[in-house]
């Protein structure tokens, strides 16, 4: 592995070259002239691009480039799933930003940003490159919470996420500090090495510091006590910055824990899979039992994010205890695409209908989103293109078969019971039937009679329209066939 | 042919909510037509088959063997196969699963006047799923039909159902989703155990027969399969979504509920839960049993006390289906074929009442039978429908239902006399509850100022239908026992009392 920079290495890391040009053309392209639609195109042109680039980078072959960024098909594939998740919320946010007042080309610049932090995570392979990614990503997203700023729940979202976020940092941060102290080395397979020499006395240092990494991480991931903040910032972001967050940030953060996981070892510190394993079946519990009475649908989903991570933490268990790693991380994958395209689908429908609700004379400060469980009521028989696309979503976050979330499920079951972890499935059995509840309660609260108040068919403009229906088909595609995903996953390790 | 059955119904589905488009009531007629086509179509590729084929022990090793079957790659990655087949056991259940489709359909002819589109394709696609269970023979894709028939089962009950819908949609929905993924927990660990012994890893119920499990973990297991198959029957202690699912639901989903889906649990018994884990299952069965036997009571002395005509009917169905339980884990040809026959009895019979009690709660907005009273004198020929399928369920000699629990006891009297008699309790109170409820609803007083609507002549001929199947199962029963025979005797070998 060289770690100079050649131009093969450039051809490596094409995503992240793509994004970064985007966004300083983007950014002269606002200082230029303002122009929304503008903005628009050069923003979904450069995540396109981006995704479409992830199948050049591999030509080369798999390639550290420099120390800190690893070329394989590991950070292509979701280098690959952040660049399409961009693209969604970029798509989704044009509508939703055209109804509302004030100048919001700088939305997509943040926009475009935090996506390269996101591919950045997935290349990272290096304590450095993963604080680089991780801030990158957070600062955007500190502002793309914030971004209607004439609001109060929005900053108050902002606000928090950032007071927590930098907090979550600073314990990443002390832990990679005590990690280096013992193992002085800040590269991921260097630490394994390093670790693995290391006399029994001082291994106790790298489970502190690696506990604390993974706490630090978990405040991103929210998993379940470092949770707090979930629901108010997704509550109080703008619906389609909620579904970046919930869809590509966590995903790359999970990214990024599960290679470090795997190639920094830490699988071998029993302390720490134990602990995982407890922090996997709290966040299972408790993530599904808050959803329950939820009445607002974006903290419904918060909650239940903080279910579905505790479901993928049960990869991290089971490469501790199983000998096929590639097969966790194909479970872990797939699970991640599952919930991502998911998460997009029901964020997406929020954005949808949102759209009209910036502009009318409804418009109060802490209601610029349809997102009451309320407000839901008839949708079925007022907009049944939009129910339908948010049923599947949720059925397909409930696990029900013919949709994607099933698939994950079933890999996941899978998984657990080839490592034997029957504690933790058992708990997932008893966090899915809980789960059902509040999705089913959303479904429904659309077939009810549609109330007064409801303004009947709104229109949806044709790229939405379309974008439902992409999203409906890969949910549902995945979820019927999904054998040729999962052909390519399994040669992802 | 298989194949081709189950897209009609998933398509006609889509076609009937589209129809809506057109006119008001042009769901109805293409509901009606797509399952006579579908019913059409299975009986032409049935009477294409050779005759001898009907007497053929279907081989768990030959695939050949079986009256239809259909494979197709599905996921390899994990050994799944779209598998289909068929043998004497499905094709009775599926014939009537596309017959009380039918009845379902006229017995809401005129009760849905909303969003009648949707109803329908809820109703086609929910009867698709039933019979995907019934066909299915890859557990992958047998647990995938079994969870895609709940879901337009929970939206009938919940868009079109009764004052607690929400309630009783949500119960319903959430028991069986629970006891489903413990099956599918239990089917996983199944074939893992499967292919952890050196075998291919696959989900075909061919290739898992005959795994072998250390004892401990297949009681485990077994017991995944069997909570998944007993709420679903409902066996006694895991009755109580019943009735209230049934009671909310609008008169097809109540058809659909009682007729077909119930069976779906006695199916799965009988086709995976103890073939598949049959000394687990033999070691268990004593529990099974006196499950059963304590559902046919229970039941029964819960029917007796309940006002709510419905609710009535559904206690009698838990407790009808504490027989098939007893049938089946007691595990010999009689008792087995008994539970067969109860299944098709029982859902003709209780298909009937609901649809009666339906027509009443259409006509006098209640379903509470202290509220009606002498309604014979109303109408009369709707009182003799009532009166004959009232009979039917206590067990009248000449009637289907009797056959069924007369082999049932029969057969069980060789495995435990002293459950037999409990069980034997049930025909006495099974006349005690159907008896009293045709007098407090149909006899006494009449009130001749009600003007009711007798039955009219499409919900005669419904009736007319099911009365005709069921003299026929009660007079002439063979039939079906033969079909069901040598199904029977594939399975029964794996254990032998």
């Amino acid at each position: 592995m060289s770690s100079g920079l050649t131009l093969q290495g450039l051809q490596g890391l094409a995503p992240i070259l793509v994004l970064s040009s985007g966004a300083v053309v983007l950014m002269l392209q606002v200082s230029v002239k303002r122009n929304l639609q503008l903005s628009y195109l050069v923003t979904l042109i450069s995540l396109l691009l981006a995704a479409f680039s992830t199948g050049f980078a591999l030509e080369p072959g798999e390639q550290q480039v420099t120390p800190l960024l690893a070329a394989d098909k590991y950070a292509a594939f979701f280098s690959l799933l952040f660049c399409l998740g961009g693209a969604v919320t970029a798509m989704v946010s044009r509508d939703y930003l055209a109804q509302r007042r004030g100048q919001n080309e700088e939305y997509f610049l943040l926009l475009l940003l935090s996506t390269l932090g996101a591919v950045i995570l997935a290349y990272a392979n290096h304590v450095a490159s993963v604080l680089l990614g991780l801030e990158l990503l957070g600062v955007a997203l500190y502002a793309l919470i914030a971004y209607p700023d004439r609001a109060a729940l929005p900053l108050e979202a902002a606000i928090k996420y950032l007071v927590l976020s930098g907090a979550a940092s600073c314990i990443f941060l002390f832990g990679s500090g005590l990690l280096y102290t013992v193992l002085g080395a800040l590269d991921f397979s260097g630490m394994r090495a390093a670790a693995q020499a290391l006399p029994v006395e001082r291994s106790i240092i790298v489970s502190v510091g690696a506990a604390m990494v993974i706490v630090g991480l978990g405040f991103k991931l929210s998993v379940f006590p470092f949770h707090m903040w979930t629901p108010d910032v997704y509550e109080g972001a703008p619906a389609p910055v909620s579904g970046f967050l919930a869809a590509v940030s966590k995903s790359a953060v999970f990214a990024v824990v599960l290679r470090w996981w795997l190639e920094a070892g830490l699988y071998e510190q029993e302390r720490l899979v134990m602990s995982v394993g407890l922090l996997a079946a709290a966040s299972m519990l408790f993530g599904n039992l808050l959803a329950l009475r939820q009445e607002n649908v974006k903290r419904m989903l918060a909650y239940s994010s903080i279910a579905h991570v505790g479901y993928l933490l049960l990869v991290l268990v089971a490469i501790g205890v199983s000998p096929d790693r590639a097969f966790a991380v194909e479970a872990a994958c797939f699970y991640l695409v599952a919930y991502a395209s998911t998460t997009l689908a029901a964020f997406t429908l929020l954005g949808l209908l949102s759209q009209r609700a910036g502009d009318s004379d409804q418009y109060r400060d802490n209601d610029y989103d349809h997102d009451q469980l309320q407000q839901m009521n008839g949708l079925f028989w007022t907009q049944p293109g939009l129910a339908l696309l948010f049923s599947v979503a949720l059925l397909s976050l409930a696990g029900i078969p013919l949709t994607v979330g099933f698939v994950g499920k079933f890999y996941l079951f899978t998984l657990g019971v080839d490592a034997s972890l029957w504690g933790l499935l058992s708990v997932m059995v008893l966090g899915s039937a809980i789960g059902i509840y509040y999705y089913l309660r959303v479904i429904y609260t659309m077939t009810l009679a549609a109330d007064r108040s409801s303004r009947g068919p709104q229109l949806v403009s044709l790229p939405g329209r379309l974008l439902f229906y992409t999203l409906i088909g890969a949910m549902l595609y995945l979820g019927v066939l999904p054998d040729t995903l999962m052909t390519y996953l399994g040669t992802i390790l | 042919m298989l194949l081709q059955l189950l897209a009609l119904l998933l398509l006609g589905g889509g076609l009937a909510w589209w129809s809506e488009r057109w006119h008001n009531n042009a769901p109805r007629w293409a509901a009606l037509a797509v399952l006579l086509l579908a019913l059409l179509l299975f009986a032409a590729s049935i009477s294409q088959l050779p005759l001898q084929a009907f007497s053929i022990i279907p081989a768990a090793d030959q695939p050949e063997s079986w009256l239809l079957h259909y494979r197709q790659e599905w996921i390899p990655r994990f050994g799944i196969r779209f598998e289909l087949a068929m043998d004497g056991l499905s094709l009775i259940l599926v014939l009537l699963t596309l017959g009380l489709g039918i009845i379902a359909v006229l017995s809401s002819w005129s009760e849905i006047n909303k969003r009648q589109g949707f109803f329908h394709a809820n109703l086609l696609w929910s009867l698709a799923g039933v019979t995907g269970v019934f066909l299915a023979l890859d557990l992958f894709l047998f647990f995938l039909f079994w969870e895609v028939m709940l879901v337009p089962m929970y939206l009938l009950i919940a868009i079109w159902g009764h004052e607690r819908r929400a309630y009783a949609a949500m119960k319903f929905f959430i028991f069986t989703q629970f006891s489903g993924l413990l099956m599918l927990f239990a089917i996983v660990v199944l074939v893992q155990v499967n292919h952890a012994s050196g075998a291919a890893l696959s989900f075909s119920y061919f290739d898992l027969l005959g795994t072998v499990m250390e004892p401990a973990m297949a009681t485990w297991v077994m017991l995944g399969f069997f909570i998944a198959f007993t709420v679903k029957l409902p066996g006694f202690p895991f009755h109580t979504w019943l009735p209230d699912a049934h009671t909310q639901a609008p008169t097809a989903g109540s058809v659909i509920l009682a007729g077909i889906l119930l069976k779906t649990g006695a199916y799965g018994l009988l086709r995976f839960a103890i073939p598949l884990f049959p000394q687990a299952s033999m070691d268990f069965a004593p529990i099974a049993m006196s499950l059963g036997a304590v559902g046919v009571v229970y039941g029964a002395v819960l029917a007796f006390g309940q006002s709510d005509f419905k609710r009535l009917v559904a206690y009698s169905s838990v407790s009808h289906m504490g027989f098939v339980l007893l049938g089946l884990y007691a595990w010999n040809v009689m008792a087995v074929q008994g539970a067969v026959m109860q299944m098709v009895a029982h859902g003709i019979s209780t298909a009937a009442l609901f649809m009666i009690a339906g027509a009443l709660q259409q006509r006098l907005h209640t379903r509470d039978m202290d509220q009606m009273g002498g309604l014979w004198e109303n109408m009369p020929r709707m009182g003799a429908c009532a009166m004959f399928f009232a009979l039917a369920s206590l067990g009248l000699p000449g009637l289907g239902n009797f056959i069924a629990e007369f082999l049932v006891l029969v057969g069980l009297f060789q495995v435990s006399p002293v459950l037999t008699a409990v069980a034997a309790l049930g025909l006495i109170t099974a006349a005690v509850y159907s008896l009293s409820m045709m007098q407090r609803a149909f006899q006494g007083k009449a009130d001749l100022q009600r003007d009711l609507q007798d039955f009219d002549r499409r919900e005669l001929c419904a009736m007319a239908v099911m009365i005709v199947a069921l003299i026929w199962l009660g007079i002439y029963p063979q039939p079906v026992l033969d079909m069901a025979q040598p199904v029977i005797e594939s399975l029964l070998p794996g254990v032998g009392p």
